[in-house]
Protein backbone atom coordinates (compact mmCIF):
# COMPACT_ATOMS: atom_id res chain seq x y z
CA UNK A 1 0.00 0.00 0.00
CA UNK A 2 1.34 3.47 -0.79
CA UNK A 3 2.67 5.41 2.18
CA UNK A 4 0.62 8.29 3.47
CA UNK A 5 2.16 11.53 4.77
CA UNK A 6 1.29 10.72 8.36
CA UNK A 7 2.96 7.30 8.31
CA UNK A 8 6.32 6.66 9.89
CA UNK A 9 8.70 5.89 7.04
CA UNK A 10 11.35 3.22 7.32
CA UNK A 11 13.91 5.79 6.18
CA UNK A 12 14.15 9.56 5.73
CA UNK A 13 16.89 10.61 3.31
CA UNK A 14 17.90 14.26 3.56
CA UNK A 15 19.41 15.49 0.30
CA UNK A 16 18.61 14.23 -3.21
CA UNK A 17 22.09 14.62 -4.66
CA UNK A 18 23.96 11.60 -6.02
CA UNK A 19 24.31 10.10 -2.51
CA UNK A 20 20.74 10.62 -1.34
CA UNK A 21 19.16 9.67 -4.66
CA UNK A 22 21.16 6.44 -4.91
CA UNK A 23 20.33 5.60 -1.29
CA UNK A 24 16.62 6.28 -1.68
CA UNK A 25 16.12 4.16 -4.80
CA UNK A 26 18.30 1.31 -3.46
CA UNK A 27 16.44 1.29 -0.14
CA UNK A 28 13.10 1.22 -1.99
CA UNK A 29 14.41 -1.61 -4.20
CA UNK A 30 15.13 -3.49 -0.98
CA UNK A 31 11.57 -3.01 0.23
CA UNK A 32 11.80 0.02 2.55
CA UNK A 33 9.40 2.96 2.55
CA UNK A 34 11.37 6.15 2.02
CA UNK A 35 10.87 9.91 2.36
CA UNK A 36 13.39 11.76 0.16
CA UNK A 37 13.58 15.36 1.35
CA UNK A 38 15.49 18.01 -0.60
CA UNK A 39 15.70 21.78 -0.72
CA UNK A 40 15.96 21.99 -4.51
CA UNK A 41 13.14 21.81 -7.04
CA UNK A 42 14.56 18.76 -8.84
CA UNK A 43 16.69 15.79 -7.80
CA UNK A 44 20.39 15.62 -8.67
CA UNK A 45 22.14 17.78 -6.07
CA UNK A 46 25.12 19.90 -6.98
CA UNK A 47 26.61 17.66 -9.61
CA UNK A 48 23.49 16.60 -11.52
CA UNK A 49 21.93 20.03 -11.41
CA UNK A 50 19.78 20.51 -14.51
CA UNK A 51 18.22 23.35 -16.43
CA UNK A 52 14.73 24.14 -15.15
CA UNK A 53 11.96 22.44 -17.14
CA UNK A 54 10.80 25.74 -18.69
CA UNK A 55 14.17 26.12 -20.40
CA UNK A 56 13.43 23.11 -22.59
CA UNK A 57 16.94 21.66 -22.69
CA UNK A 58 17.05 18.73 -25.12
CA UNK A 59 20.59 17.72 -24.11
CA UNK A 60 21.13 18.48 -20.39
CA UNK A 61 23.86 15.84 -20.43
CA UNK A 62 26.11 18.26 -22.34
CA UNK A 63 26.92 19.81 -18.95
CA UNK A 64 27.76 16.56 -17.14
CA UNK A 65 29.84 13.44 -17.39
CA UNK A 66 28.22 10.10 -16.44
CA UNK A 67 24.71 11.41 -17.11
CA UNK A 68 23.50 7.83 -17.55
CA UNK A 69 24.22 7.05 -13.89
CA UNK A 70 21.82 9.82 -12.93
CA UNK A 71 19.19 9.18 -15.59
CA UNK A 72 18.86 5.51 -14.54
CA UNK A 73 18.33 6.41 -10.90
CA UNK A 74 15.96 9.25 -11.73
CA UNK A 75 13.93 6.67 -13.69
CA UNK A 76 13.86 4.33 -10.70
CA UNK A 77 12.82 7.24 -8.47
CA UNK A 78 9.86 7.91 -10.76
CA UNK A 79 8.83 4.25 -10.69
CA UNK A 80 9.07 4.03 -6.89
CA UNK A 81 7.04 7.21 -6.50
CA UNK A 82 4.31 5.83 -8.71
CA UNK A 83 4.33 2.61 -6.71
CA UNK A 84 4.09 4.63 -3.49
CA UNK A 85 7.39 3.39 -2.03
CA UNK A 86 9.17 6.78 -2.12
CA UNK A 87 7.69 10.10 -1.10
CA UNK A 88 9.85 12.72 -2.79
CA UNK A 89 9.54 16.09 -1.06
CA UNK A 90 11.14 18.75 -3.26
CA UNK A 91 11.60 22.35 -2.08
CA UNK A 92 11.67 21.22 1.55
CA UNK A 93 14.48 22.88 3.52
CA UNK A 94 15.27 20.81 6.59
CA UNK A 95 16.20 22.95 9.57
CA UNK A 96 16.38 20.28 12.26
CA UNK A 97 16.13 16.57 12.91
CA UNK A 98 15.00 15.60 16.39
CA UNK A 99 14.73 12.34 18.28
CA UNK A 100 11.19 11.57 19.40
CA UNK A 101 10.02 8.67 21.56
CA UNK A 102 9.76 6.10 18.77
CA UNK A 103 11.08 7.83 15.65
CA UNK A 104 13.09 10.67 14.15
CA UNK A 105 11.23 13.85 13.23
CA UNK A 106 12.52 15.78 10.22
CA UNK A 107 11.44 19.43 10.38
CA UNK A 108 11.32 21.41 7.15
CA UNK A 109 10.11 24.67 5.69
CA UNK A 110 8.79 24.67 2.14
CA UNK A 111 9.19 26.78 -0.97
CA UNK A 112 12.08 27.66 -3.28
CA UNK A 113 13.86 29.66 -0.57
CA UNK A 114 12.22 28.11 2.47
CA UNK A 115 9.86 30.97 3.18
CA UNK A 116 6.74 28.80 3.00
CA UNK A 117 4.77 26.53 5.27
CA UNK A 118 6.17 23.97 7.66
CA UNK A 119 6.26 20.25 7.12
CA UNK A 120 7.31 17.35 9.29
CA UNK A 121 8.30 13.81 8.33
CA UNK A 122 8.57 10.84 10.70
CA UNK A 123 11.01 7.99 10.08
CA UNK A 124 12.63 5.09 11.89
CA UNK A 125 16.10 5.80 10.44
CA UNK A 126 17.80 8.83 8.91
CA UNK A 127 20.40 9.19 6.18
CA UNK A 128 22.19 12.53 5.98
CA UNK A 129 23.24 13.28 2.39
CA UNK A 130 23.41 17.05 2.57
CA UNK A 131 26.54 17.41 0.44
CA UNK A 132 28.92 20.34 0.65
CA UNK A 133 29.32 24.02 -0.09
CA UNK A 134 32.32 25.78 -1.53
CA UNK A 135 35.24 26.86 0.65
CA UNK A 136 36.18 30.49 0.11
CA UNK A 137 39.41 32.20 1.11
CA UNK A 138 39.22 35.99 0.99
CA UNK A 139 41.58 38.14 -1.10
CA UNK A 140 41.67 41.85 -1.95
CA UNK A 141 38.66 42.67 -4.13
CA UNK A 142 36.73 39.43 -3.70
CA UNK A 143 33.52 41.34 -2.92
CA UNK A 144 33.47 43.24 -6.25
CA UNK A 145 30.44 42.25 -8.38
CA UNK A 146 31.65 39.81 -11.02
CA UNK A 147 33.63 37.76 -8.51
CA UNK A 148 31.55 34.62 -8.03
CA UNK A 149 32.04 31.18 -6.56
CA UNK A 150 33.46 28.69 -9.06
CA UNK A 151 30.89 26.08 -8.04
CA UNK A 152 28.35 28.91 -8.01
CA UNK A 153 29.13 29.80 -11.62
CA UNK A 154 28.76 26.12 -12.49
CA UNK A 155 25.45 25.90 -10.64
CA UNK A 156 24.06 29.04 -12.31
CA UNK A 157 25.15 27.71 -15.71
CA UNK A 158 23.66 24.25 -15.18
CA UNK A 159 20.36 25.50 -13.74
CA UNK A 160 19.80 28.83 -15.46
CA UNK A 161 21.96 28.60 -18.61
CA UNK A 162 23.79 31.83 -17.78
CA UNK A 163 27.40 32.90 -17.31
CA UNK A 164 28.61 35.91 -15.29
CA UNK A 165 30.77 37.45 -18.03
CA UNK A 166 32.37 37.03 -21.43
CA UNK A 167 35.96 36.64 -20.30
CA UNK A 168 36.17 34.69 -17.06
CA UNK A 169 39.28 33.81 -15.05
CA UNK A 170 38.83 30.65 -12.94
CA UNK A 171 40.93 30.50 -9.77
CA UNK A 172 41.42 28.91 -6.36
CA UNK A 173 42.28 25.28 -5.80
CA UNK A 174 40.92 21.83 -6.43
CA UNK A 175 39.84 19.74 -9.41
CA UNK A 176 36.38 21.37 -9.55
CA UNK A 177 38.11 24.37 -11.17
CA UNK A 178 38.94 22.28 -14.26
CA UNK A 179 35.32 21.17 -14.63
CA UNK A 180 34.08 24.73 -14.18
CA UNK A 181 36.53 26.15 -16.74
CA UNK A 182 35.55 23.43 -19.21
CA UNK A 183 31.83 24.15 -18.90
CA UNK A 184 32.19 27.93 -19.02
CA UNK A 185 34.29 27.64 -22.18
CA UNK A 186 31.89 25.16 -23.78
CA UNK A 187 29.07 27.60 -23.01
CA UNK A 188 30.82 30.33 -25.00
CA UNK A 189 32.84 32.26 -22.41
CA UNK A 190 36.53 32.92 -22.97
CA UNK A 191 38.53 31.44 -20.10
CA UNK A 192 42.07 32.81 -20.45
CA UNK A 193 43.53 30.86 -17.55
CA UNK A 194 42.79 28.51 -14.65
CA UNK A 195 44.82 29.60 -11.64
CA UNK A 196 45.52 26.77 -9.16
CA UNK A 197 47.20 27.55 -5.84
CA UNK A 198 48.19 23.95 -5.23
CA UNK A 199 49.41 21.62 -7.92
CA UNK A 200 48.86 18.35 -9.66
CA UNK A 201 52.30 16.91 -8.83
CA UNK A 202 50.91 15.29 -5.68
CA UNK A 203 48.79 12.93 -7.78
CA UNK A 204 51.88 11.57 -9.52
CA UNK A 205 53.33 10.67 -6.13
CA UNK A 206 50.44 8.26 -5.56
CA UNK A 207 50.68 6.08 -8.69
CA UNK A 208 48.98 3.05 -7.10
CA UNK A 209 45.92 5.04 -6.10
CA UNK A 210 45.75 6.56 -9.58
CA UNK A 211 46.10 3.19 -11.29
CA UNK A 212 43.29 1.80 -9.12
CA UNK A 213 40.95 4.56 -10.26
CA UNK A 214 41.04 4.48 -14.05
CA UNK A 215 37.74 6.32 -14.36
CA UNK A 216 39.14 9.22 -12.36
CA UNK A 217 42.13 9.32 -14.71
CA UNK A 218 39.85 9.36 -17.73
CA UNK A 219 37.83 12.16 -16.13
CA UNK A 220 41.05 14.13 -15.56
CA UNK A 221 42.25 13.54 -19.10
CA UNK A 222 38.82 14.61 -20.34
CA UNK A 223 39.11 17.91 -18.48
CA UNK A 224 42.64 18.47 -19.78
CA UNK A 225 41.53 17.82 -23.36
CA UNK A 226 38.60 20.20 -23.01
CA UNK A 227 40.88 22.92 -21.71
CA UNK A 228 43.29 22.42 -24.62
CA UNK A 229 40.44 22.53 -27.10
CA UNK A 230 39.30 25.91 -25.78
CA UNK A 231 42.81 27.32 -25.42
CA UNK A 232 42.60 27.55 -21.61
CA UNK A 233 45.96 27.68 -19.86
CA UNK A 234 46.59 26.16 -16.42
CA UNK A 235 48.84 28.07 -14.00
CA UNK A 236 49.65 26.11 -10.84
CA UNK A 237 51.28 27.48 -7.65
CA UNK A 238 49.61 30.83 -8.34
CA UNK A 239 46.70 32.85 -6.99
CA UNK A 240 44.63 35.91 -7.78
CA UNK A 241 45.74 38.49 -5.23
CA UNK A 242 43.87 41.58 -6.42
CA UNK A 243 40.72 42.48 -8.33
CA UNK A 244 40.58 45.76 -10.25
CA UNK A 245 37.33 47.70 -10.69
CA UNK A 246 34.86 49.00 -8.12
CA UNK A 247 31.38 48.25 -9.41
CA UNK A 248 32.48 45.46 -11.74
CA UNK A 249 35.53 43.34 -12.34
CA UNK A 250 37.82 44.89 -14.97
CA UNK A 251 40.99 42.88 -14.41
CA UNK A 252 42.71 40.67 -11.84
CA UNK A 253 46.31 40.30 -10.68
CA UNK A 254 47.83 36.84 -10.86
CA UNK A 255 50.73 36.22 -8.46
CA UNK A 256 53.09 33.25 -8.07
CA UNK A 257 53.03 31.45 -4.74
CA UNK A 258 55.81 29.71 -2.85
CA UNK A 259 55.37 26.21 -1.40
CA UNK A 260 53.45 27.59 1.55
CA UNK A 261 51.17 29.68 -0.67
CA UNK A 262 52.94 32.94 0.21
CA UNK A 263 52.77 35.41 -2.69
CA UNK A 264 56.17 35.87 -4.37
CA UNK A 265 56.94 39.60 -4.44
CA UNK A 266 57.18 41.24 -7.84
CA UNK A 267 55.56 38.36 -9.74
CA UNK A 268 52.18 40.06 -10.37
CA UNK A 269 50.63 39.82 -13.83
CA UNK A 270 47.52 41.82 -14.75
CA UNK A 271 44.88 39.87 -16.68
CA UNK A 272 41.93 41.73 -18.17
CA UNK A 273 38.61 39.96 -17.59
CA UNK A 274 35.02 40.83 -16.67
CA UNK A 275 34.42 38.03 -14.17
CA UNK A 276 36.34 35.79 -11.81
CA UNK A 277 35.09 32.39 -10.62
CA UNK A 278 36.84 31.31 -7.41
CA UNK A 279 36.76 28.49 -4.88
CA UNK A 280 39.15 26.50 -2.71
CA UNK A 281 37.55 23.11 -2.54
CA UNK A 282 34.44 22.12 -0.65
CA UNK A 283 33.26 22.04 2.95
CA UNK A 284 30.89 19.25 4.05
CA UNK A 285 27.50 20.56 5.18
CA UNK A 286 27.18 19.16 8.70
CA UNK A 287 24.75 21.40 10.57
CA UNK A 288 22.03 18.76 10.95
CA UNK A 289 24.59 16.09 11.86
CA UNK A 290 26.44 18.08 14.51
CA UNK A 291 23.16 19.19 16.05
CA UNK A 292 22.32 15.48 16.42
CA UNK A 293 25.66 14.91 18.11
CA UNK A 294 27.41 13.00 15.31
CA UNK A 295 31.18 13.00 15.82
CA UNK A 296 33.42 14.71 13.24
CA UNK A 297 37.01 14.26 12.11
CA UNK A 298 39.47 16.54 10.34
CA UNK A 299 40.11 15.65 6.70
CA UNK A 300 43.47 15.98 4.91
CA UNK A 301 42.31 19.25 3.36
CA UNK A 302 41.52 20.80 6.72
CA UNK A 303 37.71 20.64 6.79
CA UNK A 304 35.48 18.70 9.17
CA UNK A 305 33.66 15.58 7.98
CA UNK A 306 31.55 12.97 9.77
CA UNK A 307 33.15 9.97 11.44
CA UNK A 308 31.65 6.94 9.68
CA UNK A 309 32.20 3.23 10.00
CA UNK A 310 32.59 0.83 7.09
CA UNK A 311 28.79 0.67 6.66
CA UNK A 312 28.27 4.46 6.53
CA UNK A 313 26.95 4.65 10.10
CA UNK A 314 27.55 7.87 12.03
CA UNK A 315 28.37 7.74 15.73
CA UNK A 316 24.68 8.29 16.54
CA UNK A 317 22.55 5.15 16.51
CA UNK A 318 19.98 5.16 13.72
CA UNK A 319 21.71 7.88 11.69
CA UNK A 320 23.72 7.11 8.54
CA UNK A 321 25.55 9.46 6.16
CA UNK A 322 26.79 9.26 2.57
CA UNK A 323 28.51 11.46 0.01
CA UNK A 324 30.34 14.68 0.81
CA UNK A 325 29.11 14.71 4.44
CA UNK A 326 31.67 11.97 5.13
CA UNK A 327 34.47 13.87 3.35
CA UNK A 328 34.62 15.40 -0.10
CA UNK A 329 35.11 12.80 -2.82
CA UNK A 330 32.90 13.54 -5.85
CA UNK A 331 29.71 12.23 -7.41
CA UNK A 332 30.82 8.66 -8.18
CA UNK A 333 31.81 8.07 -4.56
CA UNK A 334 28.56 9.66 -3.40
CA UNK A 335 26.51 7.23 -5.53
CA UNK A 336 28.46 4.28 -4.20
CA UNK A 337 28.16 5.32 -0.55
CA UNK A 338 24.44 5.95 -0.92
CA UNK A 339 23.96 2.36 -2.10
CA UNK A 340 26.14 1.01 0.70
CA UNK A 341 24.20 2.89 3.35
CA UNK A 342 20.86 1.71 1.92
CA UNK A 343 21.97 -1.91 2.12
CA UNK A 344 22.99 -1.55 5.75
CA UNK A 345 19.79 0.27 6.69
CA UNK A 346 17.77 -2.53 5.07
CA UNK A 347 19.78 -5.08 7.06
CA UNK A 348 21.48 -6.53 3.96
CA UNK A 349 25.19 -7.10 3.58
CA UNK A 350 26.47 -5.03 0.67
CA UNK A 351 28.52 -6.82 -1.98
CA UNK A 352 32.30 -6.78 -1.75
CA UNK A 353 32.50 -5.02 -5.11
CA UNK A 354 30.66 -2.01 -3.72
CA UNK A 355 32.85 -1.93 -0.60
CA UNK A 356 36.10 -2.13 -2.58
CA UNK A 357 34.89 0.52 -5.01
CA UNK A 358 34.13 2.86 -2.11
CA UNK A 359 37.53 2.28 -0.49
CA UNK A 360 39.38 2.92 -3.78
CA UNK A 361 37.51 6.16 -4.39
CA UNK A 362 38.03 7.28 -0.78
CA UNK A 363 41.79 6.78 -1.20
CA UNK A 364 41.70 8.85 -4.36
CA UNK A 365 39.80 11.56 -2.48
CA UNK A 366 42.59 11.58 0.09
CA UNK A 367 45.26 12.15 -2.56
CA UNK A 368 43.13 14.90 -4.09
CA UNK A 369 42.57 16.62 -0.75
CA UNK A 370 46.26 16.64 0.10
CA UNK A 371 47.26 18.08 -3.29
CA UNK A 372 44.92 21.05 -2.99
CA UNK A 373 44.74 21.72 0.77
CA UNK A 374 45.32 25.39 1.58
CA UNK A 375 48.79 26.09 3.01
CA UNK A 376 49.26 28.49 5.90
CA UNK A 377 50.94 31.26 3.86
CA UNK A 378 47.75 32.17 1.98
CA UNK A 379 46.75 34.85 4.47
CA UNK A 380 49.84 36.88 3.46
CA UNK A 381 47.86 38.04 0.43
CA UNK A 382 45.26 39.76 2.65
CA UNK A 383 45.50 43.52 3.11
CA UNK A 384 44.26 45.03 6.35
CA UNK A 385 41.24 46.50 4.51
CA UNK A 386 40.32 43.19 2.81
CA UNK A 387 36.86 42.13 3.94
CA UNK A 388 36.96 38.68 5.52
CA UNK A 389 33.30 38.46 6.56
CA UNK A 390 31.16 39.47 3.59
CA UNK A 391 27.90 39.70 5.56
CA UNK A 392 29.07 41.92 8.40
CA UNK A 393 31.81 43.65 6.36
CA UNK A 394 34.56 42.83 8.86
CA UNK A 395 38.10 43.41 7.56
CA UNK A 396 41.22 41.32 8.03
CA UNK A 397 42.66 44.23 10.02
CA UNK A 398 39.87 44.03 12.57
CA UNK A 399 40.12 40.25 12.87
CA UNK A 400 43.90 40.54 13.39
CA UNK A 401 43.33 43.22 16.01
CA UNK A 402 40.97 40.89 17.88
CA UNK A 403 43.59 38.15 17.73
CA UNK A 404 46.76 40.20 18.27
CA UNK A 405 45.65 42.95 20.66
CA UNK A 406 42.65 41.40 22.36
CA UNK A 407 43.92 37.85 22.61
CA UNK A 408 41.16 35.99 20.72
CA UNK A 409 42.24 32.41 20.02
CA UNK A 410 39.19 30.91 18.33
CA UNK A 411 36.37 31.65 15.90
CA UNK A 412 33.85 32.16 18.66
CA UNK A 413 35.81 34.87 20.44
CA UNK A 414 36.64 36.63 17.15
CA UNK A 415 32.93 36.55 16.35
CA UNK A 416 31.97 38.09 19.68
CA UNK A 417 34.59 40.83 19.33
CA UNK A 418 34.11 41.70 15.64
CA UNK A 419 30.78 40.18 14.48
CA UNK A 420 32.67 38.16 11.84
CA UNK A 421 30.49 35.13 11.13
CA UNK A 422 27.43 36.58 12.81
CA UNK A 423 25.60 37.54 9.63
CA UNK A 424 23.13 35.82 7.36
CA UNK A 425 25.41 33.05 6.14
CA UNK A 426 26.34 32.12 9.72
CA UNK A 427 30.02 31.93 8.89
CA UNK A 428 29.74 29.62 5.89
CA UNK A 429 31.76 32.04 3.74
CA UNK A 430 34.25 33.42 6.30
CA UNK A 431 34.54 30.45 8.68
CA UNK A 432 37.66 28.80 7.26
CA UNK A 433 39.46 32.16 6.96
CA UNK A 434 38.55 33.36 10.47
CA UNK A 435 39.59 30.02 11.98
CA UNK A 436 42.95 30.32 10.24
CA UNK A 437 43.52 33.95 11.29
CA UNK A 438 42.62 33.04 14.88
CA UNK A 439 45.23 30.29 14.78
CA UNK A 440 42.51 27.81 15.66
CA UNK A 441 43.60 24.21 15.67
CA UNK A 442 40.60 22.46 17.19
CA UNK A 443 37.64 21.68 14.95
CA UNK A 444 34.78 24.10 15.05
CA UNK A 445 32.59 22.06 12.72
CA UNK A 446 29.55 23.91 11.42
CA UNK A 447 28.05 24.67 14.82
CA UNK A 448 24.96 26.47 13.72
CA UNK A 449 21.74 26.55 15.59
CA UNK A 450 19.69 25.81 12.49
CA UNK A 451 20.64 24.34 9.17
CA UNK A 452 18.69 26.94 7.22
CA UNK A 453 17.05 30.24 8.05
CA UNK A 454 13.64 29.93 9.66
CA UNK A 455 11.40 32.85 10.47
CA UNK A 456 10.88 33.77 14.10
CA UNK A 457 7.20 32.96 13.68
CA UNK A 458 8.03 29.38 12.72
CA UNK A 459 10.31 29.01 15.72
CA UNK A 460 7.73 30.44 18.07
CA UNK A 461 5.28 27.80 16.87
CA UNK A 462 7.90 25.19 17.62
CA UNK A 463 8.23 26.40 21.22
CA UNK A 464 4.60 25.98 22.17
CA UNK B 1 31.76 44.25 -30.49
CA UNK B 2 34.73 45.18 -28.35
CA UNK B 3 36.94 42.31 -27.30
CA UNK B 4 39.98 42.93 -25.16
CA UNK B 5 43.28 41.67 -26.58
CA UNK B 6 44.48 38.32 -25.33
CA UNK B 7 48.16 38.64 -24.63
CA UNK B 8 50.25 35.50 -24.26
CA UNK B 9 47.32 33.23 -24.88
CA UNK B 10 47.06 30.65 -27.60
CA UNK B 11 43.93 31.17 -29.59
CA UNK B 12 41.54 28.31 -30.26
CA UNK B 13 42.32 26.71 -33.59
CA UNK B 14 39.17 27.56 -35.47
CA UNK B 15 37.18 30.75 -35.13
CA UNK B 16 33.59 29.66 -34.94
CA UNK B 17 30.78 31.90 -33.75
CA UNK B 18 30.54 31.83 -29.96
CA UNK B 19 28.15 29.20 -28.72
CA UNK B 20 25.74 30.18 -25.97
CA UNK B 21 24.78 28.09 -22.91
CA UNK B 22 21.43 27.45 -24.61
CA UNK B 23 23.18 26.11 -27.73
CA UNK B 24 25.20 23.75 -25.60
CA UNK B 25 22.15 21.93 -24.23
CA UNK B 26 19.97 22.54 -27.31
CA UNK B 27 17.46 24.49 -25.30
CA UNK B 28 14.11 25.48 -26.71
CA UNK B 29 12.83 27.62 -23.84
CA UNK B 30 9.22 28.64 -23.39
CA UNK B 31 8.27 32.20 -24.36
CA UNK B 32 10.26 34.91 -22.57
CA UNK B 33 8.49 37.34 -20.27
CA UNK B 34 9.17 40.67 -18.63
CA UNK B 35 10.42 41.48 -15.14
CA UNK B 36 11.66 44.83 -13.88
CA UNK B 37 14.73 45.87 -11.91
CA UNK B 38 14.22 49.28 -10.30
CA UNK B 39 11.56 49.95 -12.92
CA UNK B 40 13.74 48.98 -15.89
CA UNK B 41 12.24 46.22 -18.05
CA UNK B 42 14.31 43.06 -18.55
CA UNK B 43 13.38 39.77 -20.12
CA UNK B 44 13.50 36.41 -18.35
CA UNK B 45 13.01 32.83 -19.44
CA UNK B 46 10.64 30.40 -17.75
CA UNK B 47 12.42 28.42 -15.03
CA UNK B 48 15.30 30.86 -14.56
CA UNK B 49 15.94 32.09 -11.04
CA UNK B 50 15.79 35.85 -10.58
CA UNK B 51 19.59 35.88 -10.28
CA UNK B 52 19.93 33.95 -13.56
CA UNK B 53 17.58 36.34 -15.35
CA UNK B 54 19.61 39.30 -14.06
CA UNK B 55 22.92 37.70 -15.10
CA UNK B 56 21.44 37.05 -18.54
CA UNK B 57 20.74 40.78 -18.80
CA UNK B 58 24.34 41.54 -17.80
CA UNK B 59 23.35 42.72 -14.30
CA UNK B 60 25.72 41.44 -11.59
CA UNK B 61 24.61 43.44 -8.54
CA UNK B 62 21.23 44.26 -7.00
CA UNK B 63 21.94 44.97 -3.36
CA UNK B 64 24.03 47.42 -1.38
CA UNK B 65 25.61 46.52 1.94
CA UNK B 66 24.46 47.91 5.28
CA UNK B 67 27.71 49.53 6.37
CA UNK B 68 29.77 50.38 3.32
CA UNK B 69 26.88 50.70 0.85
CA UNK B 70 28.84 48.46 -1.54
CA UNK B 71 27.23 46.72 -4.50
CA UNK B 72 26.65 42.95 -4.25
CA UNK B 73 24.92 40.23 -6.23
CA UNK B 74 24.99 36.44 -6.48
CA UNK B 75 28.15 34.81 -5.16
CA UNK B 76 27.69 31.16 -4.08
CA UNK B 77 24.85 30.47 -6.52
CA UNK B 78 23.35 27.76 -4.27
CA UNK B 79 21.62 29.56 -1.41
CA UNK B 80 24.38 29.56 1.22
CA UNK B 81 25.96 33.04 1.12
CA UNK B 82 22.91 35.36 1.19
CA UNK B 83 24.79 37.93 -0.89
CA UNK B 84 22.06 37.84 -3.56
CA UNK B 85 19.25 39.16 -1.33
CA UNK B 86 16.71 41.20 -3.26
CA UNK B 87 13.41 42.88 -2.62
CA UNK B 88 10.89 41.10 -4.84
CA UNK B 89 7.35 42.43 -5.19
CA UNK B 90 7.81 44.33 -1.94
CA UNK B 91 9.16 41.43 0.12
CA UNK B 92 12.80 42.02 1.12
CA UNK B 93 15.56 39.48 1.79
CA UNK B 94 14.66 36.98 -0.93
CA UNK B 95 17.53 34.83 -2.15
CA UNK B 96 17.50 35.68 -5.86
CA UNK B 97 19.53 32.57 -6.72
CA UNK B 98 16.73 30.33 -5.38
CA UNK B 99 13.53 32.20 -6.20
CA UNK B 100 12.25 31.58 -9.74
CA UNK B 101 11.44 34.64 -11.85
CA UNK B 102 7.72 35.07 -12.59
CA UNK B 103 6.10 37.27 -15.20
CA UNK B 104 5.78 40.83 -13.91
CA UNK B 105 8.12 40.43 -10.92
CA UNK B 106 9.26 43.84 -9.68
CA UNK B 107 12.76 43.60 -8.23
CA UNK B 108 14.16 46.50 -6.31
CA UNK B 109 17.78 47.01 -5.38
CA UNK B 110 17.85 46.22 -1.70
CA UNK B 111 19.64 48.76 0.44
CA UNK B 112 21.03 47.54 3.72
CA UNK B 113 18.61 45.46 5.78
CA UNK B 114 15.68 45.76 3.47
CA UNK B 115 13.59 45.40 6.55
CA UNK B 116 14.58 44.16 9.93
CA UNK B 117 11.96 41.57 10.79
CA UNK B 118 14.65 39.09 10.38
CA UNK B 119 15.06 35.60 11.01
CA UNK B 120 17.99 33.55 12.11
C1 LIG C 1 28.18 24.73 -5.96
C2 LIG C 1 28.77 23.38 -6.25
C3 LIG C 1 28.94 22.96 -7.58
C4 LIG C 1 29.49 21.71 -7.88
N1 LIG C 1 29.68 21.36 -9.19
C5 LIG C 1 30.28 20.17 -9.47
C6 LIG C 1 30.57 19.80 -10.80
O1 LIG C 1 30.24 20.52 -11.74
N2 LIG C 1 31.22 18.62 -11.04
C7 LIG C 1 31.59 17.79 -10.02
O2 LIG C 1 32.17 16.72 -10.27
N3 LIG C 1 31.31 18.11 -8.75
C8 LIG C 1 30.69 19.29 -8.45
N4 LIG C 1 30.46 19.62 -7.14
C9 LIG C 1 30.85 18.68 -6.11
C10 LIG C 1 29.63 17.89 -5.60
O3 LIG C 1 29.59 18.17 -4.22
C11 LIG C 1 29.74 16.39 -5.81
O4 LIG C 1 30.22 16.02 -7.07
C12 LIG C 1 28.40 15.64 -5.62
O5 LIG C 1 27.32 16.39 -6.10
C13 LIG C 1 28.23 15.26 -4.19
O6 LIG C 1 27.06 14.53 -4.00
P1 LIG C 1 26.29 14.51 -2.62
O7 LIG C 1 25.10 13.67 -2.88
O8 LIG C 1 27.20 14.15 -1.53
O9 LIG C 1 25.86 16.03 -2.33
P2 LIG C 1 25.10 17.14 -3.20
O10 LIG C 1 25.13 16.84 -4.63
O11 LIG C 1 25.64 18.43 -2.72
O12 LIG C 1 23.59 17.00 -2.73
C14 LIG C 1 23.15 17.45 -1.49
C15 LIG C 1 21.67 17.74 -1.57
O13 LIG C 1 21.21 17.98 -0.27
C16 LIG C 1 20.33 19.05 -0.27
N5 LIG C 1 20.37 19.66 1.05
C17 LIG C 1 21.45 20.13 1.74
N6 LIG C 1 21.08 20.61 2.93
C18 LIG C 1 19.75 20.46 3.00
C19 LIG C 1 18.78 20.79 3.99
N7 LIG C 1 19.11 21.36 5.16
N8 LIG C 1 17.47 20.51 3.72
C20 LIG C 1 17.10 19.92 2.55
N9 LIG C 1 17.99 19.59 1.58
C21 LIG C 1 19.29 19.86 1.81
C22 LIG C 1 20.78 19.95 -1.38
O14 LIG C 1 19.70 20.69 -1.91
C23 LIG C 1 21.34 18.96 -2.39
O15 LIG C 1 20.39 18.63 -3.36
C24 LIG C 1 29.90 20.87 -6.81
C25 LIG C 1 29.71 21.29 -5.50
C26 LIG C 1 29.17 22.52 -5.20
C27 LIG C 1 28.99 22.94 -3.77
S1 LIG D 1 24.12 33.59 -4.36
FE1 LIG D 1 24.59 32.85 -2.39
S2 LIG D 1 22.64 32.74 -1.50
FE2 LIG D 1 22.17 33.34 -3.50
Amino acid sequence: MPISPSDTHDLAVIGAGPAGLAAAVTAADLGLTVALVDAAARPGGQFYRQPAAGLGAARPQALHHSWGAFARRAGRLAAHRTAGRIRYLAEHHVWAVTREAAHWAVHAVRGPDGAGARAEVAARTVLLATGAYERQLPFPGWTVPGVVGAGGAQAMLKAGLVVPGRRIVVAGSGPLLLAVAGSLAAAGATVPVVVEAGGYAGYARAPRTLAANPRKLVEGIGHAAALRRYGVRLRTRSAITAVHGTDRVEAVTLTRLDRDWRPVAGSGLRIPCDALAVGHGLVPQLDLATALGCATRRTPDGTAALVLDGRQRTTVDGVWAAGETGGVGGAELALCEGELAAHDIAGRAPGGVLLRHRDRLRRFAGVMAAAHAPRAGWSDWLRSDTEVCRCEEVTAGRVREAVGDLGARDTRTVKLLTRAGMGWCQGRMCGPAVAHLAGETALEAGRRLLACPVTLGELAREER
Amino acid sequence: MHRPPEPRMKRPRARRPRPTPADLVQAAPGPEFEITLDGRALSALPGQSIAAALWAAGVLSWRTTRRGGRARGAFCGIGSCFDCLATVNGTPNQRACLVPARPGDAIITQEGHGRADLTV
